[in-house]
């Protein structure tokens, strides 16, 4: 694998928030690959959203090195940022555009060339096109996601991060949600890093998982074969196991 | 450090602009953004004009009631009461768009989406204030022609002296707005009685509503250091004798850059200290 094919590089990442007794992110190291889901699993307080924190550019790391296309989040945001979109149930649209106006605003942001049809194709897609004049404060907690997943593909990243994309969606729309970003992803070869609570999404829909516990990498692998190694049936299972344990025993 | 860096991805489809038309396109995004909330919100509408209106009521009658009981060379200083009034708006509402357009961001959660956006820190600044000298712009209209039909009180009669003046208040209220916001960016919410108060604070040292000389020897040395002191000084000058002297110009002109500068770099620092932090994701929590 060439360096060219690497979306991100994590090297040695550590993070202490101030006040905080132990790291939330400890010798974190781990690469994502152009055209590859990753999945960042674990517990609460595992450090993922550290991580993502990271690789966003929006905290500064207490050590270590963080590289999203061979460039620094941090120094070098402007080349890093246009290639890189983030969708995240915790992060909001402002409440008080309407759609259209909030999709305007971001792909100028973005410079989003033909953002008119980029918008309408996108709102077409994720099946917003007739909620294009309400008010994102009018939306339901689902449509609100799928607006979120609209404008994390407006300047069509080459990296996408998915903050629990289908939290808040029924499981038929979580389904089509995931087919469409399945395409998507097909169709760009997309990287994207993935977090979610959901195991049985992350096993389908995930390429590579790393598991996380108290800001250290657990484990490491496709899906089915942390399963074999650790000699479990789910990651369901797996998960309560990390969450209660703290540790996996490897049966490899 | 934010570079100057275009992007031309050989994977196609992203194509950031980091040329000038992209600088303005993006400025203007955020400047449409905050003008998008005033477009069905005549809540947000009310809350621009309301309380200039109110002050401007109170002092209306207060510079009335004055002017009724004074002898009459007294009476004639008394209307620059309501000229005090409207400039020291303009100082005000200039420090509140730049510290509210940030607040905006953190109250509807929104945030982060700028800040993982190409926009540069400089551009959302620059919007800021563009919005905030709309904001100040419409109501100082409306100021001065409620002030002509409610106290017959001309806000041109200071003359085209008025326009450097005003612009020197509201350069000044940027200033302390960039301060305000830098705040917000270390502390939170934790800041924000600070912000509401800080202009506060300024007031008493501006001489807004009466002359420098008023004030004890120990105020006057803070008084001094401030722009907007020689700003009033010279309008209360300009409609009392029909122009100031020249000389006012240097100190405004000097500390508002002095104050922009420190403004900025404080505002900048603290973006950085928020984002070693680890704050910038969380501001809406703390």
């Amino acid at each position: 694998m060439t360096i060219s094919e690497l979306a991100v590089d994590v090297q040695q990442l550590s993070h202490r928030y101030r006040g905080a007794e132990r790291m939330a992110v400890d010798q974190l190291s781990f690469t994502v690959h152009r055209g590859e889901i990753v999945g960042l699993l674990g517990p609460n307080g595992a450090g993922k959203t550290t991580t993502l924190h990271a690789i966003l550019g929006l905290l500064q790391p207490t050590s270590g090195v963080v590289q999203v296309f061979g460039a620094s989040p941090l120094t070098q945001r402007l080349q890093v940022l246009p290639r890189v979109h983030c969708a995240s149930v915790d992060v909001d649209l402002p409440s008080n555009l309407i759609v259209m106006e909030c999709l305007q605003i971001f792909a100028k942001l973005y410079s989003v060339q033909n953002a008119a049809s980029r918008i309408e194709d996108l709102l077409e897609r994720f099946e917003l096109t007739t909620l294009r004049r309400h008010l994102v404060a009018t939306l339901s907690s689902g449509e609100q996601m799928r607006l979120k997943l609209c404008k994390a593909l407006l300047n069509e990243p080459e990296l996408l991060m998915l903050d629990e994309p289908t939290l808040s969606l029924d499981p038929y729309m979580a389904q089509k949600v995931r087919e469409l970003l399945k395409a998507i992803q097909r169709e760009r070869h997309l990287a994207i890093l993935h977090t979610s609570h959901n195991m049985r999404e992350v096993e389908t829909f995930c390429d590579r998982i790393l598991f996380l516990h108290e800001g250290r990498l657990l484990a490491e692998g496709p899906p089915r074969a942390i399963l074999e190694r650790f000699n479990s049936r789910s990651l369901d299972e797996l998960f309560i196991r990390v969450a209660a344990t703290g540790e996996l025993i490897d049966v490899a | 450090m934010l570079h100057r860096v275009g992007i031309s991805s050989p994977f196609g489809g992203n194509s950031w602009n980091g040329t000038s038309r992209g600088s303005r396109q993006r400025i203007l995004a955020m400047f449409q953004r905050y003008l998008f909330l005033h477009r069905r919100s005549l809540i947000r509408v009310f809350d621009i004009f309301f309380w200039p209106v109110m002050d401007l009521l109170v002092w209306g009658f207060v510079t009335v009631y004055l002017q009724e009981a004074m002898p009459s060379p007294l009476a004639g200083l008394m209307i620059f009461l309501i000229g005090a009034m409207i400039s020291w708006d303009i100082h005000y509402r200039g420090q509140q768009a730049v510290t509210i357009s940030l607040m905006e961001e953190i109250w509807t959660r929104n945030l982060v989406n700028l800040l993982i956006a190409p926009l540069r820190l400089w551009e959302w600044i620059v919007a800021s204030l563009l919005y905030g000298a709309l904001k100040v712009g419409v109501v100082t209209i409306l100021l001065a022609l409620l002030a002509k039909a409610l106290y017959a009180f001309e806000l041109w009669q200071a003359g085209w002296m008025f326009v450097p003046l005003a612009v020197s208040l509201l350069i000044f209220g940027w200033a302390i707005g960039l301060l305000t916001a830098g705040l917000l960016l270390r502390f939170g919410y934790a800041a924000e009685a600070l912000i509401w108060g800080i202009p506060f604070l300024i007031q008493p040292f501006s001489c807004v509503f009466y002359p420098l000389s008023t004030l004890p020897p120990w105020a006057q040395g803070i008084a001094r250091c401030l722009p907007s002191t020689y700003a009033f000084e010279g309008l209360r000058l300009i409609l009392q004798h029909g122009s100031a002297p020249w000389t006012i110009w240097l100190p405004i002109v000097s500390l508002n850059l002095l104050y922009t500068l420190l403004g900025m770099a404080w505002c900048v620092w603290m973006f950085r200290h928020a984002r070693a932090m680890g704050h910038l994701a969380r501001l809406g929590q703390t």
